[in-house]
């Protein structure tokens, strides 16, 4: 026996659909080889979804396929179908595709006796083998439902037109209107078991929003949630909300915000590569100043920036940003700096979403500006803005873009959770508040959060002046903090304090040499005072020194004079 | 396999032209093979042609008819075309499906 044998998951085989995230959703496609149902209700997309698969089938992967279509003519489905840049016509001359209309008008037919599909059997047969097909599209088979009245048939041949699909061994997709209260109008999922994926269009608020969702998938996992997607000129793409993992690479390499002051706060060093900043703040604090000074140190650094603005026009901000000393339409014209401007409710959230996606895919810039991103909320609901974002972030984090979000704080209390509670999904979120005393507003900065890095806890105050923008530490004294011109009066009077003191010790200085120097008078007088005493004293002992000297002297001649005078006698 | 034509001498102002789609000899294509000559002779005696085409041999002809259900019984002629899919078992409905007047016995 092997010491241990590993387990094999047979895992289904799957034909990629190479429609936009879907193959992620289903985690590799649909079942090979299998039929799917595409159920949705009038306008959901069905037709398109199946024609892309077929399309994307032959364009990216090489299968051939045929498109069986029971509602719509083949020259108009082309027609249809061209606006997305699918020449069905072209790809019919290269037999990659083969299209057959089947035409049922009940007014022109009668029903008597037995009969069977054989026919669509078929034609079916007679196209797949034609061009080779791997994958084949009905569209919509439930219309045979309204030609022809013998339901019990059609029913039993309808199970055996699936079953002899999957004999056939091709990847067929059929679309089927939904019903009511069950997936399709004449329960086609009894016969169509394998992948069944509903397709929905649901409008709220005036703005149309369109989800797809894997209702099954027999003998395979899947994303479970609805997912929107969107029909443009590239046909669908479905977003999923969340990639599955999460599982992004991550850099180290710090980049500048562009403000001196800024990146001190940042541990010395700025950003990180690849994270996502928001910018949160009250009107008027000065969130698209820092944004723009960010895009322009970026732009000085070469990197290629992507400014979403939904607020104001191009024009506008480069005229604005000039007065802090900003000229980015240098920028602009070097090719480094891209503006995309556009009103929030110009399309749904999901527009906005498919619109960035494109305009990054297409520019690949390193750092993406979104201001503010506040004002999608008057395109969206709280929890779809919020989706968005998430899958923003993850789709910029997976491209190791830096992106910076701007939103607007509706009240002037910071919450700890901005408007589109992304406060939690972003790695760095700077907050400004004004500060309001002594009869003005001054903006306090600080930063809430910022992972990864030693971050200062100190409120600066954000200053905008003409050479641009700075962070001023704050005057934090005996009476609190202090900002504006209440600080400047405080660094002012400090100065002077420092200026009065130097003075002062320069008159004490001045005083104590005086006092020395009577001191050091005083000190002469008494030494000459002194010797003028002991002279005194010393003359004192000469002259008594004297004085006994001349006793002596005189007694001696006395004596002398004395004993003379006795001898005479 | 079996396609024959059968044609009538009789050049009538009316004409019928008609044909038959079926997938090999399978019981219902020929029971409504047998019951449509038996409708046209009592009906249109030598004011038809039926014209009987085999999709297993020739696929490619079953879209140009719109072709699905088999067997089907398509009149070309007189327009407007006519389809009547079935093993053709009730008389009068396929009469009426191909507009004839039927023949009072």
């Amino acid at each position: 026996m092997a010491a241990k044998k590993k387990i094999t998951k047979t895992t289904l085989p799957k034909t990629p659909t190479g429609i936009i995230g879907l193959d992620e959703i289903t985690l590799g496609g649909l079942p090979k080889g299998r039929p799917t149902l595409i159920c949705g209700g009038a306008g959901a997309g069905k037709t398109l979804f199946a024609i892309e698969f077929v399309v994307r089938g032959a364009m990216e992967y090489g299968e051939p396929g045929v498109i069986v279509t029971f509602e719509e003519k083949a020259e108009d489905l082309q027609m249809n179908v061209a606006s997305l840049g699918y020449d069905l016509k072209k790809m019919q001359k290269d037999g990659m595709i083969r299209m057959d209309f089947v035409h049922i008008d009940r007014s022109e037919i009668e029903e008597t006796g037995e009969y069977d599909l054989s026919g669509l059997f078929i034609r079916l047969n007679h196209a797949i083998d034609a061009i080779g097909a791997k994958r084949v599209v009905l569209d919509t088979i439930e219309n045979l439902f309204g030609g022809l009245t013998n339901e019990g048939i059609l029913r039993a041949e309808l199970r055996r037109l699936f079953a002899w699909l999957k004999e056939k061994g091709v990847t067929a997709m059929i679309t089927a209107e939904k019903g009511d209260g069950t997936l399709t109008r004449h329960g086609l999922e009894e016969y169509v078991s394998d992948c069944v994926i509903l397709l929905d269009h649901r409008v709220i608020d005036q703005i149309s929003t369109r989800r797809l969702r894997v209702v099954k998938y027999r003998g395979s996992e899947h994303g479970t949630n609805e997912y929107p997607f969107l029909i443009d000129e590239d046909g669908i793409s479905v977003l999923p909300i969340t990639s599955l993992q999460l599982d992004n690479k991550v850099s180290s390499q710090r980049i500048s915000s562009g403000i001196a002051g800024m990146d001190q706060m940042l541990d010395g060093n700025g950003y990180f590569r690849g994270s996502s900043i928001l910018v949160s703040g009250t009107a008027g604090t000065g969130k698209t100043s820092i944004a723009a000074t960010f895009a322009d140190a970026a732009c000085r650094r070469k990197e290629r920036v992507l400014y979403f603005a939904f607020e104001e026009s191009p024009a506008q901000i480069i005229r604005n940003m000039g007065s802090i000393g900003l000229s980015l339409q240098q920028h602009v014209d070097a090719g480094l700096l891209h503006f995309h401007a556009s009103r929030p409710t110009l399309y749904g959230l999901e527009m906005h979403l498919v619109t960035i996606h494109k305009k990054i895919t297409e520019l690949k810039p390193r750092i993406v500006i979104l201001d503010p991103i506040t004002n999608l909320i008057t395109a969206g609901l709280m929890p779809e803005v919020k989706s968005i974002l998430i899958r923003l972030i993850d789709f910029l984090q997976s491209n190791q873009i830096t992106v910076m979000f701007t939103a607007l704080n509706l009240n002037t209390i910071v919450n700890e959770q901005t408007d589109e509670g992304v406060s939690s999904l972003v790695d760095t979120w700077i907050t400004i508040k004004y500060i309001e005393t002594n009869a003005e507003r001054n903006r306090g900065l600080y930063i809430m959060k910022s992972r990864g890095m030693k971050h200062s806890n100190k409120v600066r105050e954000f200053v905008i002046s003409d050479d641009g923008l700075d962070l001023v530490d704050v005057y934090n004294g005996p009476d609190g903090i202090l900002t504006g011109s209440a600080r400047e009066a405080q660094q002012v009077s400090e100065a002077t304090g420092a200026e009065m003191r130097k003075y002062s010790l320069g008159r004490k200085d001045k005083q104590i040499d005086r006092k020395r120097k009577a001191l050091e008078s005083k000190i002469a007088s008494l030494h000459e005072e002194f010797d003028t005493i002991q002279d005194e004293l010393s003359q004192t002992y000469i002259e008594e020194d004297l004085r006994k000297e001349i006793m002596e002297k005189n007694r001696h001649q006395l004596s002398q004079k004395q004993s003379n005078g006795k001898r005479k006698n | 396999m079996v396609k024959e034509k059968i044609k009538q001498a009789k050049i009538k102002e009316e004409k019928w032209e008609l044909r038959l789609y079926i997938a090999g000899n399978t019981p219902k294509s020929m029971t409504a093979l047998a019951n449509l000559k038996k409708y046209c002779e009592q009906h249109l005696p030598d004011k038809y042609t039926l014209e009987i085409i085999d999709l297993l041999v020739q696929p490619q002809l079953a879209a140009g008819d719109q072709i699905f259900a088999i067997p089907t019984l398509v009149r070309k002629v007189p327009v407007p075309i006519r389809k009547i899919i079935g093993d053709l078992s009730n008389e009068e409905k396929v009469l009426v499906g191909l507009n004839i007047r039927p023949v009072k016995k």
